[in-house]
């Protein structure tokens, strides 16, 4: 089968909108419930946090959510537990997020089977270092239909950027300015940077991610990029509602 | 100076990629690429500079107030029945040997043209060091410091402060050391052009497990003459440090290691026993993983959620260990122990009476395995007396009290 996040970039080429979120947050059973109701609401792509005590890329708001998670007992194991016959219900690609030691320690060739049974479309791990990627498990993720998705920055050279690019498979994940998640750093000096990615024509889609919070940010990128993720301003928003469902209605509804 | 000695056919230090063994490695988010990268390419030329040398050469003779003493202690050597020596770090400005990494690096901050330092501490040492080289080169100083050990270390707060440095509490995670260096992180994610992160052991992503370890080998490079002077060899039986990330460890360890000949003794900290539940024994209670950007061994739940450790010595308190100690277990180069709480405040106690030194908490647990070592009478010991026990007065009192 062909995997769903190349589908959808071929069905939707302008304008995904995917979100964030950390599994087991705010309730360790709220995963699949939010999972249904993101898609329901009309997102294009889910990313699953897998919650680290020690989470380097991310600013206090995941931070939090992935404590809270971890304390609600969330671990890999139990997020596929969490995830058994999810398929039934939810067709959007799923990615998961996360941080290479607790992958390392289910096992990583392990990590990739139980992935591919579940239907799990993409990986994120940013702090896989390239190389190790393209010399140890590329074989392993492209065996199992598991497109591993790297980021690039601002500060990131050409010369890197095709290389990742080469290696990518799904989409690049454009990181809007450097530094970790939801900093609240101004996005109007970075279409300069959006502009020269478009112009590298990648073989890869783009979605932009950090600081991207309402319609505002995320139409400017979109404007510059097959869309754009959103996680901390989801978090934030799902940390202080009463009722998950109506609110990711509204946010949702509030960018498309 | 040897700290640019070429150690490229050792199979005990950095290869050329940056692992030892198996681990070490640079496990970073591509945000902190460019910095990592950058140091990476320039770090070993600017260290084989003769000027660069120079300048850190004079500034650990005039400033930090090398070379430290390499004392025969004359009343521990009668109590255990071989020649003790300690190696003197805690007579260096600032009370340890971590200044001699942060003259280093911010030395070489400044030939990278960066304005603006951050670093993280757990006792506060490192902090302290780093805070004082910024004071003298006239750079932004910031410290991430757990919020716990802000309470716990209210001196070493002070003295930043009094230095000119802003000490930013780590409030996520277990708020300790390991939080502290999550934190310094995250801010040179988002300072990746000023910043240069002063990392205080020898840990983290290449190049600075090297790095700190070069800086430090002042260290085994004066002990070797020291001791060649005072016993008409170089080489002594053993070596022994205490280790929590392995700074002071390295430092005595690196011009040995290739030197089969003497026995290298690394101290963890037991904590209240080493299968307690309250152990920074690495070593013993560790697995292989990633923290802080090194692939080595660290204490890690089964599930792969790093551990909080526990150790009376804040300097000890770390989840993880260098990569190079990590080969070094696990090739059997170097001997691992540990000592408990309880076994590091006895010879602290002890050290103060016997010798007239008191010893920072992290060093008392070197010297607390001068009592497990088959150790003969002709034997010569060399023990690096890290620091100084100022910081730790309120720790001793409170159980000499009890």
């Amino acid at each position: 089968m062909q995997n769903r996040i190349d589908q959808l970039f071929a069905k939707k080429p302008n304008g995904v909108l995917n979100i964030y979120c950390t599994a087991g947050f705010p309730e360790l059973n709220s995963t699949l419930p939010i999972m249904k109701s993101l898609q329901d609401a009309g997102a294009d792509v889910i990313e699953l946090g897998m919650p680290f005590s020690d989470p380097l890329a991310d600013g206090p708001v995941i931070q939090d959510s992935s404590t809270l998670a971890l304390k609600n007992g969330m671990s890999i194991p139990v997020l596929f537990q969490q995830l058994e016959g999810f398929r039934k219900e939810i067709q959007v690609p799923v990615i998961l997020m996360g941080y290479l030691n607790p992958v390392m320690a289910y096992g990583i060739e392990a990590f990739c089977k139980k992935c591919s049974e579940l239907g799990i479309d993409g990986v994120i791990l940013p702090d896989l270092p390239m190389a190790e990627y393209e010399s140890e498990y590329k074989t392993l993720f492209e065996e199992h239909n598991l497109h591993f998705i790297f980021l690039v920055t601002p500060e990131t050279s050409e010369a890197r950027i095709r290389k990742i690019d080469s290696l990518s498979r799904g989409f690049v994940y454009a990181v809007s300015s450097s530094s970790t998640t939801g900093k609240d750093k101004d996005m109007g000096d970075q279409s300069a940077y959006f502009k020269r990615l478009k112009n590298l024509q990648l073989k890869n889609p783009i979605l932009i991610g950090f600081g991207i919070k309402d319609k505002k940010t995320f139409d400017a990128a979109a404007a510059n990029a097959n869309g754009a993720i959103i996680g901390t301003a989801f978090i934030k928003a799902v940390a202080e509602s009463k009722d998950i469902n109506k609110t990711i209605k509204d946010f949702i509804g509030s960018i498309r | 100076m040897d700290i640019a000695i070429n150690t490229g056919n050792s199979k005990y230090h950095v290869d050329k990629n940056g692992y030892y063994g198996r681990f070490g490695g640079a496990y970073i988010p591509e945000m902190l690429y460019p910095n990592v990268e950058e140091l990476q390419t320039q770090y070993f030329q600017i260290l084989s500079d003769p000027s660069f040398q120079q300048e850190f050469d004079a500034l650990l003779r005039n400033y930090v107030g090398r070379p430290s003493p390499l004392y025969l202690a004359q009343r521990l050597s009668e109590k255990y029945q071989a020649n003790i020596y300690l190696k003197r770090e805690d007579l260096n400005h600032t009370g340890a040997h971590k200044i001699n990494n942060t003259i280093g690096q911010i030395l070489l901050a400044k030939r990278l043209g960066k304005t603006r330092i951050i670093a993280e501490t757990g006792a506060g040492q490192h902090g302290v060091a780093t805070a004082t080289v910024c004071a003298l080169m006239n750079m932004e100083c910031v410290v991430y410091m757990g919020s716990i050990d802000i309470e716990r270390q209210a001196p070493n707060v002070a003295r930043m402060k009094m230095l000119g440095a802003t000490v930013v509490p780590a409030t996520s995670g277990s708020q300790t050391l390991k939080d502290a260096t999550n934190e310094a992180i995250r801010d040179w994610i988002n300072n990746p052009i000023d910043t240069h992160y002063i990392l205080g052991t020898a840990s983290g992503p290449h190049p600075y497990p090297d790095m700190v370890a070069r800086f430090q080998s002042v260290i085994s490079e004066e002990i070797r003459k020291q001791l060649k002077e005072q016993t008409g060899s170089e080489l002594p039986d053993y070596l022994i440090a205490c280790i929590g990330g392995g700074s002071n460890a390295a430092g005595t360890f690196f011009h040995y290691l290739d030197e089969p000949s003497v026995k290298i003794v690394a101290v963890e900290a037991g904590g209240k026993g080493v299968h307690s539940g309250f152990s920074a024994a690495t070593t013993q209670l560790g697995h292989l993983g990633i923290i802080h950007g090194a692939k080595t061994l660290l204490m890690q739940t089964s599930d792969g959620q790093i551990i909080e450790p526990h150790s009376i010595s804040a300097g000890l308190d770390y989840p993880g260990i260098g990569p190079m100690h990590a080969h070094l277990y696990e090739t059997g180069r170097g001997q691992f122990l540990s000592a408990t709480d309880d076994e590091a405040l006895a010879a602290a106690y002890e050290l103060s009476k016997l010798e007239g030194i008191i010893p920072a908490m992290e060093s008392a647990h070197a010297l607390a395995k001068l009592k497990d070592l088959p150790l003969q009478k002709s034997d010569n010991v060399v023990l690096c007396l890290s620091g100084r026990g100022d910081k730790d007065l309120n720790t001793y009192i409170s159980h000499m009290t009890k």
